[in-house]
């Protein structure tokens, strides 16, 4: 089953939303067209701008944008000529209103992201989405917490309330290989032609194309990728890296590989304040199960409090926090703070 | 004159915590449970207790021939819009557990002297009970430009009704975090977290600083706070000290900021313990039905 009839998987970049974490969400009107405009010209048929929590994401919590979220998507929706933009809204920070005013300024694609297990929340956002013309995506985020039967029922219950195509969303970059396309595999069988399914992964256990791709194989028609991978984490799945890998794989993607490497080294590179790196804290994450964008709040707090990052993102696993709860990560800085080191 | 007399309306999981909490009152007789469901557990309860407990809903309430002085609505929105113009008009006063918000928002500690002659009372929602003490203990030190709070509850604990009214959550709390709790813009997010054993209720509060405020005043202020809402709400605590910090504004420059870590662990009375977020609710209404009964009845003290 191909995504449509000319594209056998549609790719959505991402690097304008994820990459927001690896930026503190400081992205300039100038950085997003100068992005927008690299990835429409290589042919990305979608591309995700918002705040990395998204909409309403500009906060104490999550960390405040250097420019309205608004400001930069109408920049993005002006200069995308093919590509279609996107957004993210969590409900529960984001309202249906924020939808409303993000479909006035030309944004096509609602992304409405909940936790895995709480597909529920998101019903009357897919309705409202669906009533103003929106395409609508569903994100079960931190997939690898459910079991592939659990999330099934979850997508179920996002495809009924109008979500068009649902993601697994391996938020920690825990997934390893099967545990990817066993999930993928679970929500084809369930939705069937009811909605598409997608695939959004983090790079921090080193698999994300390789994951991918067996999403893909399992009927994944839909998938993310962030250019140069940045992302939060140790970023996402190379949209460059996998654009020449599915071409070899003879898997079209409408997605010119020459003129997004080109882009990557030449146009998101300088847009990034640093690489995203598979470093010890990015490979913690995927190992112990920890949310991708807690990373630089773990980094924050490791150095107001003088206590170690590892050891954070350790207790965050522990403690099964997710999205979202980035408030925790203070709070457990403060507590770690208080013991005394090991002898 | 014996005590003032009140009725449930809504035999569900809160009108039954709160049924536990008000037959501990000693200034309020609960006489009435109401609900529509013949087989309600909450309605066999009320009958073991003896009170008296029907399922035929409302208009078996308003042919009692000794109506309650007091009506703690206990349903949904929709339904005490429909219900309260009768509680009105036969004189009782509505203490509103539903965000129905047709009264003022009332947060005991903060604002309910205020309110006790009002007909109907307003609960506002549970995050909003478990943060906005900690607003105002901030904000009536110093100027609050700008506050925001992160309620996380556990999955189980998270009815149908706030998960199909998500907005309402967000909207209804970061709007009296304003008007209640005395912050110029208030933010609200709410978390479902699904982990087992279900997480008790955490609650962060963030408030903007002022260049140069007093510290250790507000920190003062936050615990007194902390001691007053567990007068009504004794798993109502700090889960470590406040945080003073400086942090980015987004916009190059720095804003001073205190961050406040709740935890409210339910009294389990009917609930279990980690359900805080319904507990502070039934609690906070229990409060406020005492004072009422005290406002209506002074001879009783």
């Amino acid at each position: 089953m191909a995504y449509s009839e000319t594209l056998d998987v549609r790719v959505t970049d991402t690097s304008l939303r994820d990459g927001s974490h690896a930026k503190r969400h400081q992205f300039t009107e100038a950085e997003v067209r100068s992005v927008v405009a690299a990835l429409d010209q290589a042919g990305v048929p979608v591309i995700e701008v918002a705040h990395g929590d998204g909409l309403g994401g500009s906060s104490f919590n999550y960390g405040f944008s250097r420019t309205p979220e608004r400001t930069l998507m109408k920049a993005a929706v002006e200069t995308a000529r093919q590509a279609r933009i996107a957004a993210l809204m969590l409900p529960g920070l984001g309202t249906k209103d924020d939808i409303v005013a993000v479909a006035e300024l030309g944004v096509q694609v609602i992304r409405i992201a909940t936790h895995c297990t709480e597909a529920d929340v998101s019903e009357q956002h897919f309705a409202l989405a669906r009533e103003i013309g929106l395409e609508t995506v569903g994100f079960l985020m931190m997939a690898h917490t459910a079991t592939p039967e659990i999330l099934a029922r979850q997508a179920r219950i996002m495809a009924d309330a109008g979500c068009q195509c649902v993601y697994v969303v391996d938020s920690a970059g825990a997934m390893v290989l099967e545990d990817a396309s066993d999930r993928v595999s679970a929500v084809v069988g369930e939705v069937g032609s009811d909605a598409q399914v997608g695939f959004h992964a983090h790079e921090n256990l080193s698999l994300s194309v390789a994951n991918t791709v067996l999403a893909i194989r399992a009927g994944a028609v839909q998938v993310d990728g962030s250019t140069r991978r940045f992302g939060a984490g140790a970023g996402n799945t190379s949209v460059e890296a996998l654009a020449a890998v599915l071409e070899r794989l003879g898997v079209r993607t409408g997605i010119d590989v020459l003129q997004i490497i080109d882009a990557a080294e030449d146009v998101v590179r300088p847009v990034m304040d640093d690489e995203c790196v598979l470093d010890r804290l990015a490979l913690i994450m995927g190992y112990a199960g920890v949310y991708s964008s807690f990373l630089k709040h773990a980094y924050r707090a490791a150095e107001r409090y003088g206590v170690s990052g590892a050891e954070i993102l350790l207790e965050c696993g522990r403690q099964r926090l997710v999205g979202g709860q980035e408030d925790q990560i203070i709070q457990i800085a403060a507590e770690l703070a208080k013991v005394p080191a090991a002898v | 004159m014996g005590k003032v007399t009140a009725a449930i309306v809504g035999s569900g999981n809160i009108g039954t915590d709160l049924m536990y909490k008000l037959l501990r009152s000693d200034r309020i007789e609960l006489r009435y449970v109401v609900g529509v469901d013949p087989q309600s557990k909450g309605l066999a309860l009320a009958r073991h207790k003896g009170l008296e407990a029907s399922h035929e809903g409302v208009d078996w309430l308003m042919s009692r021939t000794e109506p309650p002085d007091i009506v703690f609505e206990a349903t949904s929105a929709y339904i005490h819009r429909a219900n309260y113009p009768r509680y009105y008009d036969a004189g009782m006063k509505a203490i509103d557990l539903t965000p129905a918000a047709i009264g003022p928002f009332v947060i005991p500690p903060v604002n309910l002297a205020e309110h006790l002659q009002e007909p109907n009372i307003n609960m506002v929602t549970c995050g909003g009970q478990a943060t906005i003490p900690m607003v105002h203990a901030v904000s009536r030190v110093v100027d609050v430009d700008y506050a925001e709070i992160v309620a996380t509850v556990s999955s189980e604990s998270a009815g149908p009704g706030t998960r199909q009214n998500i907005d309402e959550f967000t909207r209804t709390t970061s709007r009296a975090v304003e008007v209640i709790g005395g912050a110029k813009q208030g933010k609200a997010i709410i978390i479902l977290n699904p982990a087992e054993p279900p997480m008790i209720m955490r609650d962060t509060i963030f408030c903007s600083l002022p260049p140069g405020a007093d510290r250790e005043k507000i920190d003062g202020s936050i615990r007194q706070m902390v001691e007053t809402v567990q007068t009504y709400v004794p798993g109502y605590r700090l889960r470590t000290d406040p945080q003073f910090d400086e942090v980015s504004d987004g916009a190059g420059g720095a804003v001073d900021r205190v961050a406040i870590f709740i935890e409210v662990e339910g009294a389990g009375d009917f609930l279990p313990p980690y359900a805080g977020n319904l507990d502070i609710m039934t609690a906070a209404a229990a409060k406020v039905g005492d004072e009422l009964a005290l406002h209506l009845n002074p001879g009783d003290e």
